[in-house]
């Protein structure tokens, strides 16, 4: 294995200059999850304009992979619809067990090297069912 | 000094000669579970291949055999802790099912409300959560023995939080994460003083040195196979012959009865009434080839020889800028947790694992003793009677490249 195909360039530059790390004044939603087998914890705050992710941030701790994966994906979702998030969630997580091409994924494309790995794609989909749990559980 | 005719004993192990990712492998992770020398491989090949037979029912020549190779394991498990009769060795499939059996078996009978288990902040889960639901279970309350600053069990911690109402008392030999080695024959006396039973969580500690349950002061030892050499899915709880007699079963089933009509069932005697179902007979076959291979290195000779593993990665580890590393210096077991600054564990992990160093990252099972150090997680190298001085090295170099991967 080349450790460079899993953590490429964009994965160590949003590990160390994470975007969108912080809290919400007034988040309308907030998931924390955490995972299992390591004891990392994500914890993502949305604001909702309607449909609308009009702000997001992440907080919690983790390995590399799971703390870019959750900053790539606040650049990503953020000004999107709650759908258009939905699914790029989805397409992110096929795009990992590779059933699927990556599809607008942006940055999120660089963390294609963890499909190797079983044990890290519970770290880079982390924030991704965090939001997933958000967006589609109408009690939190 | 380290002992040469140990260095030999990679060749034993078939595993350690295949490269992973085009480096030799070091393997550093024998806390977890160590690799398996040729002769266990052989002994269960053997079984299965020989004397394949369900145990303690049928009269044909294949069910005595394997009564006979299973009953032997028992007997070589018994004489290599001390136990005074073969009945007081209880096999299970682990350590965790070694505690849960005495939580079920024991505590669960015995304890009132407002009786006290007592136990430390460096458990592994499986000497946590089986007290924790006993006492919800029972109406008991668990009381934490403080850690030292260095993650040890003083007498006065230990006095502390032994009193009149304690019970049981449950304590890990060795830590699995701090490399702690526990006072237990200490802790005993406290324990016995007030008429509670001690139970040792030794899973890292009967791999790794003589044990004789005559001398530690345990009531109830629980240990698992697969750390010291042998199979998976085998393990063993010790208990006094009496302190066993009195505990219930908890697997109701074949083989763990003597009479049963409609309504009602007796029990076997020990210790088939805590083993009901068919045992994992290959898995005791392969743990007596275990046992017999590390008396053949010798006890003593494996404990100092990973003692110094333990003590010499703990200075060279804290020696290298940037590097935390926890539990106490002196003495300090064959497992050495560490951190490398602003690097988490899991990415440690995969730097040395392109490297061929296997170590374990994580929280360990331990939970509550990463919250007592402050850390989510931490990196862990353990050793074996396999490991030595140039495997100590292959950790310090990884850590380097570690550090100059990430830019540390």
């Amino acid at each position: 294995m080349n450790l460079d195909d899993m953590y490429r360039e964009t994965i160590l530059d949003h590990n160390q200059n994470p975007r969108n790390r912080g809290h919400l004044e007034n988040p309308t939603k907030t998931v924390g999850l955490l995972n299992p087998t390591c004891g990392d914890e994500i914890a993502l705050e949305l604001e909702l304009d309607g449909e609308k992710v009009s702000d997001v941030r992440f907080s919690g701790q983790g390995c590399s992979i799971s703390m870019a994966s959750a900053s790539m994906l606040t650049e990503a979702v953020k000004g999107k619809s709650a759908e258009q998030a939905l699914a790029l969630a989805k397409n992110f997580k096929e795009f990992l067990t590779g059933s699927q091409n990556p599809e607008n994924l942006g940055d999120l494309e660089a963390l294609h090297g963890v499909s190797q790995f079983p044990s890290r794609v519970k770290c880079a989909t982390l924030a991704h069912n965090a939001l997933e749990k958000a967006l589609s559980d109408k009690e939190s | 000094m380290m002992d040469v005719t140990l260095v030999d004993l990679k060749k034993d192990f078939p595993i350690l000669a295949r490269p992973i990712n085009g480096h030799r492998l070091v393997y550093l992770d024998s806390a977890a579970t160590t690799q398996k020398p040729q002769v266990v491989i052989d002994a269960e090949v053997d079984f299965y291949t020989q004397h394949n037979a369900n145990v303690l029912r049928s009269v044909h020549t294949l069910a005595e055999e394997a009564t006979t190779l299973f009953q032997n394991a028992r007997h070589t498990v018994a004489t290599f802790v001390g136990a005074t009769r073969p009945e007081e060795i209880v096999f299970t499939r682990g350590t965790t099912e070694s505690l849960n059996l005495v939580a079920r078996g024991f505590a669960d009978k015995f304890l009132k409300p407002g009786d006290e288990i007592v136990v430390s902040p460096m458990e592994h889960h499986s000497n946590l959560i089986p007290w924790q639901q006993a006492a919800k279970r029972t109406g008991a309350k668990l009381r934490y023995i403080e850690l030292s600053p260095d993650g040890q069990i003083t007498l006065e911690a230990a006095q502390a939080a032994i009193g009149d109402h304690t019970r049981m008392v449950a304590v890990s030999h060795v830590s699995n994460v701090l490399g702690t080695i526990n006072p237990v024959a200490e802790i005993a006396e406290l324990a016995h003083r007030v008429n509670a039973v001690l139970v040792v969580d030794a899973a890292q500690s009967v791999p790794h040195q003589p044990i004789d349950v005559s001398q530690l002061g345990a009531d109830f030892l629980a240990f698992s196979g697969h750390k010291m050499c042998g199979p998976t899915g085998i393990g063993v709880l010790w208990g006094r012959y009496p302190l066993l007699v009195e505990s219930d079963p908890v697997i109701y089933g074949g083989e763990m009865i003597t009479y049963v009509d409609r309504e009602t069932a007796t029990w076997a005697d020990l210790p088939e009434k805590f083993e009901g179902g068919t045992p994992n007979i290959a898995g005791a076959v392969g743990l007596a080839a275990a046992i017999h291979y590390l008396e053949g290195v010798g006890m003593e000779r494996i404990q100092s020889h990973t003692q110094e593993l333990g003590e010499m990665a703990f200075d060279r580890l804290q020696a290298i800028p940037g590097v935390t590393v926890y539990g106490p210096k002196r003495p300090h077991s064959a497992v050495v947790a560490f951190n490398v600054n602003r690097v988490h564990p899991h990415d440690v992990a995969q730097v040395f694992d392109s490297l061929g160093v296997a170590i374990r990252a994580g929280h360990h099972c331990a939970q509550p003793l990463m919250q007592w150090l402050g850390v989510g997680s931490t990196a862990r190298a353990s050793f074996y009677l396999y490991n030595d001085h140039q495997d100590i090295e292959a950790l310090a170099h990884a850590i380097e490249e570690t550090k100059r991967y990430f830019r540390q």
